[in-house]
């Protein structure tokens, strides 16, 4: 069920990136902000666009889908985690000097130690499920932040849904 | 140029470093307290009392008269600003919250009481305190001494009976007078009720401050009513899970300070940590044994989570459990001999009991719902933990899984940790939609639920055992 709806919100903000037509439901809340700190280089004062090999690049280059999404205490890769994991992929593939941090997160309805283990545990699945497709273990570390950083404030099955994650975070 | 040979001396000397940058300045260790004879009265303490309270209801209402504590010399002390006549009256105040915030007796304090003198500590004007209708009667003094340390006495009297129903004393330096209250506190309280005492112990936490998706959480330890409150690490790095020793000489604890969780082993007296196990792995939940000789700590390989067991001093760890899931954290029975811990080897959160060396693990919670941070009671007849059924309660049971009880009742309380007595759990709750977290304590019969105050908002309550 709430796979659904991370599904659904993930095509919805690639179908925004995209800038597609279709319109998207209603209820569908913005796209969880970016983890890393720096804001992106796709002011109107850069138009050459993000530089290769940078969080930003990574992100444009393969449609947003460097977050995927867990159903409550679950790690397991479902066919849109795959289709994001095989589109970082193919980024890794084509920049090999690329690295990455696979940070897994928790929603807050867990024990702070178990959301650890769980962050850590869905960090790994990503992790294998990029090896397996040939990207190299050593150019992928885990972290995990448990319920500790958030991307959706409130304390609803839709904020929850955007939380359980696992953030693809380029190395600098 | 200059600039760049400093940086690289920096970089070349970040192991240490790193694992330091967190930490603010060192907490000044504790003196030592010396239960001394009570010097004011020359006369023996009376043996073969009869006098015994067995009923919880009874001693509830008993009405306990908590005068100011006399001296024989007013006389300057590093210990307050006025003197030690006014730093007996603020012992006696700190008696009367200690008793009264934890809903035990009906405490009256030494704003509403006459001052008795000196010599009357050992001699009650039984008159006046027959007239007021008080049961119970403390006395105390504080006398300072040539070498500045302070010594304190504390008597508890029946009133019905006139007689002294126990007395001690205890010499204290100065900074730690606080203590020469919260032991008198425990003296009244173990005498009227037949508990263990647990006054005189402080607790380790996590202060939280800041917005729901960046909070800010350091490490911060206070005495067991709050005071001599202090934060340990700065907030560059997040904090979690604290643990006291049980010689409070050093804190067991997760930091992020060199970007991955890993527990450490802080020291308390010189303000420096160590990695508890040299891993590349997430290291969680770090725990003592009752003697503080082991620490029990869960890695995370590949995904994986178990829970392991180093010496304290160093060496090999030992692996306890290795089905695949998450086994994590783990808590003595008070013998050392047993631990209960959490795992999701079933499909969800349970507690299961193993003994000390990892063999003999069993399920113990089939009631429904989750099983998680069970905690064991300091007196082994317990065990606390977060119940997860819709909401997050804290509950407690049996060490065989049996007589579950559910104590309360908000929208997450999670992270039991008992009273060094065993009869009071606190743990923290958080806020539905804002996040903010509290420390809260429960009495093991369900009562006296109640907030603690915390400077800033606070998770992770740890409770160590009574002071040394």
């Amino acid at each position: 069920m709430n796979k659904t709806f991370a599904t659904a919100m993930l095509l919805g903000s690639t179908v925004a990136l995209a800038a597609c037509g279709q319109k998207a439901p209603e209820d569908i809340p913005p796209p969880p902000a970016s983890t890393v700190p720096e804001a992106p280089a796709t002011t109107p004062t850069t138009p050459a666009g993000p530089s290769v090999g940078s969080q930003a690049h990574f992100e444009q280059s393969i449609n947003g889908q460097n977050v995927i999404y867990f159903d409550t205490d679950r790690f397991n890769i479902d066919s849109a985690d795959a289709a994001a994991l095989q589109a970082q992929a193919q980024y890794l593939a084509q920049y090999s000097s690329v690295s990455i941090t696979l940070e897994g997160h928790a929603d807050e309805r867990g024990t702070r130690e178990y959301n650890l283990a769980l962050g850590e545990r869905r960090a790994n699945a990503a992790k294998n499920y990029l090896v397996s497709l040939g990207v190299a273990a050593g150019r992928i570390q885990t972290v995990s932040h448990g319920k500790e950083r958030p991307v959706a404030l409130g304390s609803n099955e839709q904020a929850w849904a955007q939380n359980r994650r696992a953030v693809s975070v380029v190395i600098n | 140029m200059k600039k760049l040979i400093f940086a690289f001396v920096m970089l070349a000397a970040s192991p240490l470093a790193a694992q330091n940058q967190d930490l603010g300045l060192p907490a000044p260790e504790g003196g030592e307290v010396v239960t001394t004879g009570t010097e004011a009265s020359g006369e023996e303490a009376e043996g073969g009392l009869t006098f015994t309270v067995t009923d919880e209801s009874d001693w509830q209402n008993l009405t306990v008269a908590i005068p100011g504590f006399a001296t024989d010399r007013d006389v300057p002390t590093p210990a307050s600003t006025d003197g030690t006549a006014a730093l007996g009256r603020d012992i006696a105040r700190i008696i009367t919250a200690n008793l009264r915030n934890n809903g035990l007796f009906q405490p009256i304090g030494p704003d509403q009481l006459p001052q008795p003198g000196f010599a009357q500590i050992t001699e009650p004007a039984w008159s006046t305190w027959v007239s007021r209708s008080n049961e119970m009667l403390v006395h105390g003094y504080v006398r300072g001494r040539e070498d500045g340390r302070l010594v304190v006495g504390c008597y508890l009297y029946d009133v019905a009976l006139q007689d002294e129903l126990v007395r001690e004393g205890w010499v204290i330096p100065p900074a730690d007078w606080r203590r020469a209250a919260h032991k008198c506190s425990d003296l009244i309280y173990s005498r009227l009720t037949g508990e263990s005492p647990f006054f005189d112990s402080r607790i380790a936490y996590i202060a939280e401050t800041g917005p729901k998706n960046a909070r800010v959480k350091r490490l911060a330890i206070m005495d067991s009513d709050g005071a001599n409150h202090r934060f340990l690490t700065l907030g560059s790095a997040t904090a979690l899970t604290p643990r006291y020793s049980p010689d409070y000489k050093k804190l067991l604890y997760l930091s992020y300070v060199d970007g991955n969780p890993r527990i450490y082993v802080y020291d308390i007296g010189t303000g420096r940590q160590q990695l508890v196990a040299e891993t590349g792995n997430p290291t969680l939940a770090p725990r003592w044994s009752p003697d503080g000789s082991y620490i029990l700590y869960s890695m995370a390989v590949g995904g994986n989570t178990d829970i392991y067991r180093v010496p304290a001093t160093g060496g090999q760890s030992v692996r306890l459990t290795d089905t695949p899931g998450i086994d994590i954290g783990g808590s003595y029975s008070p013998d050392g001999s047993r631990i209960v811990f959490e795992s999701d080897r079933s499909g969800s959160q349970q507690c299961y009991v193993m003994n000390a060396d990892g063999s003999g693990q069993r399920r113990i919670s089939f009631h429904g719902g989750r099983c998680a941070t069970p905690e064991w009671s300091p007196r082994g007849d317990q065990i606390a933990f977060t119940r997860i059924a819709g909401d997050f309660n804290i509950a407690v049971m049996e060490p065989n899984g049996r007589n579950l009880r559910v104590l309360t009742r908000g929208w997450q309380d999670e992270a039991p940790t008992w009273a060094p007595n065993g009869r009071i759990i606190q743990f923290f709750r958080t806020t539905r939609n804002s996040g903010r977290t509290s420390l809260y304590q429960v009495d093991l019969t369900g009562r006296n639920e109640r907030k603690l105050p915390t400077p800033v908002d606070a998770s992770d309550p740890a409770w160590g055992p009574i002071l040394p």
